[in-house]
């Protein structure tokens, strides 16, 4: 039909290289720590850490900025990983029984992982295990042997100064020491015990095993003693009651006398069963590191240089399930260290985040110091352990912040410049408030409160907690004024917090007011939860931002939507039944509109209706899985709604078995939760007319309904305030004139508002064009305003409004707008030439980039995936072109939609390869390679590691088990 | 009735000769052509010289061709008066006793006395469904077509659905499925989109063009191969208001014929006959009627206005300050129409009354078409309309898009 025809734009070569020099899309770099880990290695010779993850993902880490990633073709969990040390290159088996070679390999710009398959790799191993399994059966003892079967091999161990020998421990308790070179036994060793794990000592004189009844075991090596059939010494440190298996162990030398001996597990069934432990023990000193999630594995950075006569370990790194783990192991007390990198994001499930580009240097000072200031008590000297590699990334030309809301009302500030994600500054909102749990210190805070004075000496580490005292205290939305220091937060429980930042501690109490956003609407009654009592006595804040105003909206819905504008001191806020506008400044309340629907019955009730929607519990059940996501042994709490839930959800997935259908119905304006305020803006335009413009605010619902008033604010504006002239500003208050309403026909949810002005560019922030931050609006021409809904993106003309231009993206494309930004992106190869350019995400996960005002289509990039609810849910978008979302509960990935700004990994390592292997460079090092091309000449190489056997013929007569080959590498 | 004097035959041209008639009574009078005025004055002169003053009225008159059209806003009556050669035959009936069936009784092909039986002497009998009041503008117009049968294959259907107010559901369920193609390579089983049920009662079901298994090939002119499910939903609930479905009909007995002699809308099957029939005479009033081509009868199927169909979507902007509420007065007749169906949305500070909106308007281009093509009720927005339109836009009480 003729009509489509018009959305075709001819390519004009021009515009299309202005494209190219402007928009590019890239997924930069993950921050934040991998989902689900399963495997570390450490390479001592490199200082690089890696990282394998269940969904086949490794993670290579040095000093803060060296990042490599590379994923596995098949997402198959990664199950262990070995660096072969100083080489750059590693090994990984995966749970499907494939090995598979990584190096590290110099790309045109960076390195990246690039990876090799081996399938069947080194089947030499397979006839020497073979061989000598019978031949140790007849050296075996007859009291010991038993007719028992030595069960599968738990361990294997070189000999730290012997290349050639080898330490193999069995499962049922017999550890061997065989001799590589000679091909023989050279000591047996009889343990009675389950074997978990084995370790040398330094010297090659000891070692030491852990067993599955909680115990240890030292044992002497010494040439010609053929058989020990008893250890040196054997310990069950948290008996005598039965204990859980010491899963690891590790046994470090030290200079000052006693060696410090690490092991994870091994704590009382009965009372301690449950924790996830790893003790460090040296002489006297003696602790228990209690953790909130699995240990999966953990090394120590200690002396490997064979001049030195002991290990003297400086760091004791820990990888657990949800979070990484440094120790300081130099200073008295042991104290954890912060970590640059591998942030755990999600200590508290994130409900929401937010961008700040260009952050004021005095600003970014302030917070780094508040941030230490958190931090006082954790301090330690120590550098970060882990730095192998250079960054060569240029310092950040301006600072970023990105702000995470979570699920227990905290607020954390990240330094978001660069490659690494580094934590600045955590604000707690919980202490305005009465909680359950009021707790005068805060646990994470204070490590020496929390040592337990019981046996054993537990204590607390790490910063992981999912479990949120009062989900009311969750934070919805934020908004950072950079210039003035301002944060307004607002949480589940309509609660509007503005917050002022302080470099003082400070004791005072804060205002509340209390809005009713239901205004004169009769007959409804709320039946969620109830609002938070806030704490009316002064209270003490920490230096950092310190709450100044509360306000509560009431019913105490969820907040929807909020704006600041600091140079009014207003401040927006809205829910599922209205919205308000609130001056700080003066504190009182402006305005309060309702926007319910009287026939919206959802809505008012609350979560705990009886009355629920499909749409609504299918809505929860999502939320539901992603919240799973964050700990698959999460504790379930029963409480009466999580059974409705429940209830809900097996409804709905009863449903979903019969064939997919959807209704075709256009939506109605009595549909449920219509009355959700979706988007607030405040802007400087012209509303009443087009010869005075002033301050206004704009609010636009879920059902297409969009409100504009005109706000007279004392002392601002060249509109009627000034006109009046009379009236003294301290006396006047704000007031708040609806000045239009719009009902969009389509009636799609109202995503965003912007105002344009008379050169089409977005108004600037408070205080941008007063400080001359940024040119100046032009409020010369006709202002527009931008108004995006699910379904389509109009410019409406100001103040008559009209319809300017539009684009329908939902009756084109099928997709719904999800996330819209106004984006400057710089070009790439003109210095000054820049582009306003509005960037929406789709529910289908891509990206439609338009320009504006025409709102022409630019370009579009595949983003998400479109199964990713939540990782859409969450994508934020930075004013420079680029965005983060979630991928997983704990990890941003961040992206770049711009030809200039990318923030990714740029560094060196110095390798130490014997010789050079056929580099192949991929440009992301996640293409997989055919196998069969690249595996022979890896078996060529000589590959100067421990275990090369290079003399042995290859041999593939031999039945080869997965066990085999993983015995033989660990 | 005396009052009103005969018009001398000389200034017929000027004036016309009114005959009304409330149940056995007759009152005759004449009216300035060229100053027919409004209709609530109107209304009011029929009650006045019936003396029935507190008589709710349903006015109808019988056109050129006999059939008996309803009088009820300033269009129609205007129409009346104009066309009205020379006599102008009103039958008055009481709102509460009215019998809505008759309207738009095709009376060409019956006798001339068809109108009086039709009023008079209609057996109660043929009452079966309870009476729909199509003579108000909302309920009166087009539904359903069928569109662009020259340019499709003759296998596929282009529906168009018009949907107006929220008071009839669209009424169908699509699934995902899988159809076979021909391709040069042989037959190819692909993924397809099909109409999975039909709501009782919706628009889908009444029009009888639409059937369960339908596949559906475009949206509105987009193709929806290579979408998915929930993107063609989104699609379609996005063109709601004006849903344009390409279908490959499961039943392929009753598709149009080209070629087959006279008109689209006659050679389809007979469940569709009657919808495309409206289609046709819909947008035939420029050539002439329904006997045209069917080439002319594609042709109107889009009128030029109607490409963009963003014409059928206009948003409602409501200006809510004191000032613009004194200056606006809209006819109100008008905005009973349109009104309710914001009000309770909106919830406004101005009059209701006033916020007369041309939604209205420009969504019923042509309300009585299905019925007859040189109805009252005109395609094109009369003058004094557009005036309207005009004056309203520059008081800025109401702004359309």
């Amino acid at each position: 039909m003729m009509k489509f025809r018009f959305r075709r734009q001819g390519t004009d070569p021009q515009r299309e290289r202005i494209k190219q020099e402007l928009f590019a899309f890239n997924k930069t770099v993950g921050h934040g720590f991998p989902h689900q880990p399963s495997a570390l290695a450490f390479d001592p010779k490199l200082q690089l850490m890696a990282i394998g993850t269940k969904s086949g993902a490794i993670k290579i880490y040095g000093a803060p900025g060296v990042e490599f990633t590379g994923i596995h073709g098949d997402a198959t969990a990664v199950t262990q990983i070995h660096f072969l040390p100083g080489q750059g290159r590693l090994l990984s088996l995966l749970d499907d029984n494939t090995i598979h070679l990584w190096e590290l390999v110099a790309g045109p710009s960076r390195e990246v992982g690039g990876h090799f398959v081996v399938r069947i790799f080194s089947l030499w191993e397979k006839i020497k295990l073979c061989l000598f399994v019978s031949f140790i059966h007849s050296r075996l003892p007859d009291d010991y042997r038993c007719g028992k079967s030595l069960g599968p091999v738990e361990s294997l161990q070189e000999h730290p100064q012997q290349p050639g020998k080898i330490l193999i421990g069995y499962s049922r308790g017999l550890v061997v020491l065989w001799d590589l070179g000679a091909g023989r036994v050279e000591q047996l060793f009889l343990g009675k015990q389950q074997l978990e794990s084995l370790v040398w000592e330094r010297s090659g004189n000891l070692f030491v095993s852990s067993h599955n009844d909680g115990g240890y075991s030292v044992w002497a090596v010494t040439s010609g003693n053929a058989c020990s059939p008893q250890p040196v010494s054997s310990t069950i440190p948290y008996g005598p009651f039965p204990c859980k298996a010491i899963n690891k162990i590790l046994w470090r030398t030290s200079q000052s006398g006693s060696p410090v001996l690490l092991y994870s597990g091994g704590m009382p069934r009965a009372s301690y069963g449950d924790r996830h432990c790893l003790t460090v023990q040296q002489d006297k000193e003696h602790v228990t590191l209690d953790f909130t999630s699995r240990v999966i594995d953990f090394f120590t950075v200690h002396s490997i240089k064979p001049e030195k006569e002991f290990d003297d370990p400086s760091a004791l790194v820990v990888l657990l399930e949800e979070e990484l783990v440094v120790i300081d192991l130099q200073t008295p007390g042991w104290p954890s260290l912060p970590t640059p990198y591998l942030a755990p994001l999600h200590s508290s499930a994130i409900t929401c985040s937010c961008h700040i580009a260009n952050v004021p240097p005095k600003l970014w000072e302030r917070l780094i110091n508040a941030g230490k200031a958190q931090r006082g008590r954790q301090q330690t000297h120590m550098s970060w352990p882990i730095c192998g590699g250079k960054n060569l990334a240029p310092p950040p030309k301006q600072q970023e912040l990105l702000l995470t809301g979570h699920e227990d009302g905290t607020v954390r500030f990240w330094d978001a410049s660069g490659v690494a994600l580094t934590p600045l500054y955590k604000l707690g909102t919980a202490n305005v408030f009465h909680t359950d749990c009021d707790d005068p210190h805060d646990p994470g805070d204070d490590p020496d409160l929390q040592q337990e004075e019981e046996w054993p000496p537990f204590r607390k580490v790490g910063c992981f907690d999912p479990y949120s005292d009062d989900p009311r205290l969750g934070i919805q939305k934020m908004s950072l004024c950079k210039y003035s220091n301002k944060l307004m937060v607002a949480g589940t429980a309509g609660q509007v917090i503005v917050l002022g930042f302080n470099d003082e501690r400070s004791d005072h109490s804060v205002d509340v007011s209390v809005v009713d956003l239901l205004q004169d609407r009769e007959g409804f009654t709320w039946k969620g939860h109830s609002r938070l009592e806030p704490r009316l006595k002064p209270a003490p804040f920490p230096p950092g931002f310190q709450p100044l105003v509360l306000v509560q909206c009431l019913p105490p819905a969820s907040v929807t939507a909020v704006a600041l504008h600091t140079e009014w001191n207003l401040i927006a806020f809205g829910t599922s039944h209205g919205f308000g506008l609130f001056d700080y400044h003066r504190r009182n309340s402006v305005l309060a509109r309702c926007t319910l629907h009287p026939n919206d019955s959802l809505a008012m009730e609350g979560p705990l209706s009886r009355v629920k929607s499909l749409k609504k519990s299918l809505r929860q059940s999502f939320r539901r899985i992603r919240k799973s996501r964050v700990s698959g042994k999460k504790r379930v709490i029963t409480t009466p709604t999580s059974k409705v839930q429940e209830a809900n959800a097996a409804l709905a997935e009863q449903e979903e078995v019969a064939p997919v259908q959807r209704r075709i119905e256009p939506r109605s304006a009595d549909d449920s939760l219509s009355g959700v305020v979706r988007c607030l803006c405040f802007a400087d335009t012209f509303l009443r007319d087009g010869t005075h413009h002033g301050p206004t605010l704009w609010a636009g619902t879920n059902s297409g309904s969009v409100y504009a008033y005109a706000l007279e604010v004392p002392g601002v504006g060249s509109g009627r305030a000034c006109e009046r002239g009379g009236a003294s500003e301290s006396s006047s208050c704000v007031e708040a004139v609806l000045g239009k309403e719009i009902q969009l026909m389509h009636r799609a949810p109202v995503v965003s508002i912007c105002v344009l002005d008379g050169r089409g560019k977005p108004l600037p922030d408070p205080y941008e064009a007063s400080q001359d931050l940024a040119i100046a609006p032009d409020m010369t021409n006709a202002h527009s305003v931008l108004i995006a809904s699910e379904e389509q993106l109009k410019v409406f003309s100001l103040p008559k409004v009209s319809a300017k231009t539009k684009f329908k993206l939902t009756a084109h494309e099928g997709c719904r707008v999800r996330k819209v930004a106004l984006v400057l992106f710089s070009s790439a190869a003109q210095e000054d030439y820049n582009e306003h350019t509005l960037v929406c995400l789709t529910n289908l996960g891509d990206m439609h980039l338009f320009n504006i005002p025409a709102l022409r289509p630019q370009v579009r990039y595949d983003c998400i995936r479109k199964e990713d609810i939540s990782g859409i849910a969450s994508c934020v978008f930075s004013k420079n072109g680029q965005g983060f979302y979630l991928i997983s509960p704990s990890e941003y990935e961040r992206f770049s939609l711009s030809a200039k700004v990318l923030t990714e990994p740029l560094c060196s390592v110095q390798l130490d390869r014997p010789q050079m292997l056929p580099v192949v460079s991929d440009g992301e090092g996640q293409t997989l390679e055919p196998p069969s091309s690249l595996s022979s000449p890896i078996l060529d190489t000589p590959l100067d590691s421990p275990l090369s056997c290079a003399d042995l013929t290859l041999d593939s007569t031999g039945e080869l088990t997965v066990e085999d080959v993983r015995d033989f590498l660990t | 009735m005396n009052k009103n004097h005969r018009a001398p035959s000389s200034h017929s041209l000027g004036t016309v000769e009114v005959k009304s008639k409330f149940g056995a009574e007759f009152r005759r009078f004449s009216l300035d052509r060229s100053k027919p005025g409004r209709f609530d004055e109107f209304y009011g002169l029929l009650q006045h010289v019936h003396r029935i003053p507190n008589v709710e009225l349903l006015v109808a008159y019988a056109d050129v061709h006999g059939d008996l059209l309803p009088i009820n806003n300033d269009d129609n009556y205007c129409k009346a008066i104009s066309t009205a050669s020379p006599l102008l035959r009103l039958f008055l009936q009481r709102k509460e006793e009215a019998d809505y069936t008759m309207f738009g009784t095709d009376s060409m092909t019956r006798k001339k006395n068809t109108v009086l039986s039709a009023v008079l002497l209609r057996p109660d009998t043929n009452k079966k469904k309870p009476p729909v009041i199509i003579s108000l503008p909302k309920d009166f117009r087009p539904v359903s077509s069928i569109i662009d049968v020259d340019i499709l294959p003759e296998t596929h259907r282009r529906v168009r659905l018009y949907k107006h107010g929220q008071e009839k559901p669209l009424g169908f369920y699509i699934r995902d499925g899988s159809s076979v193609r021909v391709t040069p390579q042989g037959l190819e089983k692909v993924p397809g989109i099909f109409i999975s049920r039909l709501v009782p009662g919706g628009l889908a079901e009444s029009t009888g063009l639409l059937a369960v298994n339908d596949e559906v090939l475009e949206v509105n002119g987009i193709e929806v191969a290579g979408k998915s499910l929930d993107q063609v939903t989104d699609m379609m609930i996005a063109n709601s208001h004006n849903l344009i479905i390409t279908v490959k009909p499961a039943n392929q007995r009753n598709n149009v014929v080209r070629g087959g002699g006279g008109v689209g809308g006659g050679t389809t099957s007979g469940s569709s006959g009657r919808s495309s029939d409206s289609g046709a005479s819909f947008y035939g009033y420029s050539s002439h009627g329904a006997s045209a081509s069917a080439a002319s009868h594609i042709i109107q199927n889009f009128p030029v206005g109607e490409l963009d169909s963003d014409e059928e979507e206009e948003d409602l902007v409501i200006e809510a300050g004191g000032e613009a509420e004194a200056i606006g007065h809209a006819p109100s007749s008008y905005s009973i129409a349109s009104v309710p169906r914001y009000e309770p949305h909106l919830n406004l500070r101005t009059n209701p009354s006033s916020t007369y909106s041309i939604h209205t308007n420009g969504t019923l281009p042509g309300s009585s078409g299905s019925l007859n093509n040189t109805n009252a009720d005109s395609a094109t927005p009369s003058p004094d309309r557009a005036k309207e339109r005009r004056s309203l836009e520059e008081e800025g009480t109401v702004i359309t898009l």
